[in-house]
């Protein structure tokens, strides 16, 4: 949390009503997104319980596990879960882009557009991994067949929960992170876990401020939680009288369907209320502009989702229960790349995000006094453009003269080298830059290239630059301090004994 | 009965202490600066009951179905006289354990009364302790004892395993599973608490008996299901920092004699229940009596306080109710409007926020900047 954003919560405080701390959505949100509320069983490891999902609001789906214990029951409701999220990814597999790439030289292939799930908290995103987890190493034959799309399922939802880890993507979103991205609430962000509760504070009722919204919605009577954890009221009082009353019907074979019905209903109860919110925080995010580069991050999203479908068809293995050394240093690089080039991005595309930095003194935002656009250098051999512009800012400065300098509102390419940096007595700062790159061929300037007299303009060190990738060994090449090269396909391959997995 | 138990007495009203366990003791190591709470701890004041009488119920329960899977699973792990915890013992952890007897210790000839079973659990443990060379024995529900600021709560682990090469360990058994060797780390991060609590216990228990308190390990044995299944697994927590976080919290907590000496001296949170058990004190008289002792309110109490939701509402418009990062933030201000004064550049800051003032402006003046810009 930044000191803007806590001061942001100070004022929700005041305000009584959430408070935006983003000019633009950092997000994206799909046209169609499938939203997946998952209820566990109290005290078990990841036993589904219950789930709403779909990609209408008007229309969810409703999946329960009258007896969560039971075995086959689990798997019935992995392979109805199936039915919903690989129906929902195949119908993006029609539309298909072509991408140049290698400056034009090569064309390659991807989805147009890919499938977004959205779950209410981290927690959803827990359960997704897990649920992945226990259900792609299974077998479509020998001791406990399942159904061929539950294997199927468990590698979807371990691909949606891999991306979640991945900084900037928004294939699988908790909700309360996007919510916390975009709003500050006048309460502790362990009470913004609370989806009802976040709701309260960025659109309460009508007559209510956001404190007391959000305190109303800490009744698990009217709002549930939203999972994937339940009531533990609700889970005593209304779930084991009518789970038992289902399994004393299972056992005497009378009223089965009548006794599953209320069952439906009463875990209904519990899921519709956070199904609405869920459809109202995404047309609040819908409501936000999107940022400038919150398409290229989905084009990412895209790319990955194409790559993914490339593995599947290839055949090969479920994702392994943990990488090897190779795999997982790539990984982390992977990710501290993404992670870095998405906290630039956003800083970039908004000037709330990027006041945290004018804040540390990594940006800076002024007046441009002066201006000598056709500034020509020829101390060299070579004649060259070298602008020099004066900024004045009462911003805090901390660069210093030597710095290399890039501005969001300046052509990408363009740099600007710190000359001199003044503190004047009135508490302004003048900071006299070299501009070079973006300007066009000539001596003279491309019109509109160099920031004139009276513009105001941003300033930063944070650069989005061209991050080389780093280089690892092959898998067969695995140095020995990492434990050697791993046997084939020790860590992927799934066994029979994978298959067999007890699930209780 | 000293006077300071007669005093805890009367802030408690004419009815049986509420009980510690390892639980409630560590949750205050969580914020051992709560006067309010340490004394409503010590006095063993029914604090679920107080809170709901007030209409600040709390919203802790738990599931039915946890429960019978948490006790299902601990029966499991001792059946035939711990049978699968002593494979897993030798097989898993390396325990070289020879031969085992089994004492349950749950109740003493029928007796169960605290003391008695306090005074057979010593016995047993301190002559264990005497005999290092006696052979492993696994004790089942052991009870000890630990003093919390002056008051001595009494602490019933799992169970507490001895082997013969002279190391106690306790074993805890919990119902969360490990899937592929990772667990939820909050849940073992309580765990590991608690365990260390009984670790505790036992080491002082040992130390006033003239034995060597560092004979019980500070590798606690957790036992766990394995992935998805019933299988149980065990695994060795080394719970040495949450032993040093516990002791230096307990010795710091301050001593509850100096705590009751600041406060009135008829306070008291009797409900003078009638011959019914009704309640006929005043809500808010008991409102008033619990503002005579000053709370320190942080989100995370609602994860462990019976009264945080009345402390919560108490502390509304305090920078601490946006917990603890946010109040350092905000300059260690107490008050939300003041900070939020001084950072529009509305209040002058007093001395000692001068500092925390100029990043305040900074920062409200970027804010007021930026909000120009944004409708809603």
């Amino acid at each position: 949390m930044s000191t803007l954003t806590t001061l942001a919560r100070a004022e929700a405080v005041v305000e009584g009503v959430a408070q935006r701390i983003t000019t633009v959505r950092h997000v994206h949100l799909a046209k169609r997104p499938l939203v997946f509320i998952p209820l566990t069983m109290a005290g078990e490891a990841n036993a589904p319980l219950a789930a709403m999902a779909g990609d209408d609001p008007d229309n969810p789906t409703l999946l329960i596990v009258p007896q969560p214990r039971n075995r086959d029951q689990r798997f019935a409701f992995a392979a109805e879960l199936a039915d919903i999220v690989i129906g929902y990814v195949d119908s993006f597999l029609d539309d298909v882009e072509e991408v140049t790439t290698n400056r034009g030289k090569e064309v390659r292939h991807r989805y147009a557009d890919a499938p977004q799930l959205l779950v209410p908290n981290p927690g959803g995103v827990g359960f997704t991994r897990l649920f992945g987890r226990s259900t792609r190493f299974r077998r479509t034959d020998g001791d406990y067949p399942v159904h061929p799309s539950v294997p199927l399922l468990g590698r979807w939802l371990t691909y949606f929960t891999e991306r979640a880890e991945h900084p900037g993507s928004s294939a699988l979103v908790p909700m309360t992170q996007a919510l916390t991205m975009h709003w500050a609430t006048g309460q502790s962000p362990l009470e913004d876990a609370q989806l009802a509760a976040f709701m309260g504070w960025i659109a309460p009722p009508d007559g209510l401020t956001g404190a007391e919204a959000a305190t109303a919605a800490e009744d698990p009577v009217t709002w549930p939680p939203a999972g994937p954890a339940t009531d533990p009221t609700f889970d005593n009082e209304v779930l084991a009288p009518a789970m038992a009353a289902y399994d004393r019907a299972v056992a005497t074979d009378s009223h089965v369907d009548r006794r599953r019905g209320e069952l439906e209903e009463a875990l209904r109860t519990q899921l519709e209320p956070t199904w609405r919110l869920m459809w109202h925080a995404v047309s609040l995010l819908r409501d936000l502009p999107a940022g400038a580069s919150v398409a290229k991050r989905w084009a990412e999203d895209r790319d990955a989702f194409t790559n993914f479908t490339e593995q599947l068809d290839a055949g090969g293995f479920p994702q392994p229960r943990r990488d090897g050394a190779v795999a997982a240093a790539r990984r982390l690089h992977r990710m501290e790349r993404a992670l870095t080039s998405y906290e630039v991005q956003r800083a970039y595309d908004d000037p709330m995000v990027m006041a945290d930095y004018r804040l540390t003194g990594e940006a800076f935002v002024g007046d441009v006094t002066a201006a000598h656009p056709t500034r020509v250098d020829t101390s060299g051999k070579k004649r060259v453009l070298r602008p020099w512009i004066a900024v004045t800012t009462t911003d805090p400065v901390m660069v210093t003269p030597g710095t290399t300098l890039l501005s969001p509102e300046q052509p990408d390419g363009q740099k600007a080298r710190v000359m001199s940096v003044t503190r004047k007595d009135d508490g302004t700062t003048a900071v006299v830059l070299e501009l070079t790159g973006g300007m066009g061929r000539s001596l003279t300037p491309a019109p509109g290239s160099v920031p004139e007299v009276g513009k105001r303009i941003c300033y930063t060190t944070l650069s989005d630059s061209f991050m080389p990738p780093g280089s690892f060994p092959s898998r067969e090449e695995t140095p020995w301090t990492h434990g050697g090269p791993p046997a084939p396909y020790e860590d992927s391959a799934p066994t029979a004994e994978d298959a067999r997995e007890e699930w209780s | 009965m000293t006077s300071v138990g007669q005093r805890l007495a009367a802030i408690r009203g004419g009815v049986q202490p509420a009980r510690h366990n390892a639980r409630t003791i560590a949750a205050l190591t969580g914020n051992p600066g709560c006067a309010r709470r340490a004394v409503l701890d010590c006095a063993g004041v029914d604090k679920q009951r107080l809170a709901a009488y007030i209409d600040y119920p709390a919203r802790f329960g738990q599931s039915q179905f946890a429960i019978t899977r948490g006790n299902a699973f601990e029966a499991q792990v001792k059946a035939n006289g711990c049978a699968e915890l002593l494979r897993l013992l030798r097989e898993q952890l390396d325990l070289d354990i020879p031969e085992v007897s089994y004492d349950d210790l749950e109740s003493v000839a029928g007796h169960e009364s605290q003391d008695l079973r306090y005074a057979r659990s010593r016995a047993l443990l301190t002559r264990a302790a005497a005999q290092a060379e006696g052979a492993g024995t696994l004790f089942d529900h052991p009870l000890l004892r630990l003093e919390v600021a002056g008051q001595q709560a009494y602490l019933e682990p799992d169970l507490i395993a001895f082997q013969h090469a002279g190391r106690f360990h306790v074993v805890e058994i919990k119902s969360f599973a490990v899937i592929d060797g990772q667990a939820d780390a909050g849940k073992v991060a309580a765990a590991a608490i608690q365990a260390a609590v009984y670790v505790l216990a036992m080491r002082r228990m040992l130390e006033e008996a003239g034995h060597d308190p560092e004979s019980v390990s500070h590798d606690v044995v957790l036992v766990c299901p394995r992935n998805f299944s019933n299988q149980p697994m065990a695994v060795l927590v080394d719970v040495r920092k949450q032993l040093a976080v516990l002791r230096r919290q307990l010795s710091r907590m301050t001593r509850i004699d100096a705590l009751l000496a600041e406060l009135p001296a008829t306070l008291t949170f009797d409900l003078a229940p009638d011959d019914q058990g009704v309640p006929t004190r005043s809500p808010a008289s008991l409102v008033a009596a619990l503002e005579a002792v000053e709370a320190r309110y942080s989100p995370e109490c609602l994860a462990s306080c019976e009264l945080a939701f009345f402390c919560r509402h108490e502390a509304r418009g305090c920078t601490a109710a946006l917990g603890k990062a946010a109040r350092e933030e905000l300059g260690g201000i107490e008050r939300v409007e003041t900070a939020l004064a001084i950072a529009r550049n509305q209040l002058a800051p007093a001395e000692d926020q001068k500092e925390a003032a100029e990043l305040l402006r900074a920062a409200g003046r970027l804010r007021a900047e930026l909000m120009s810009g944004v409708a809603g």
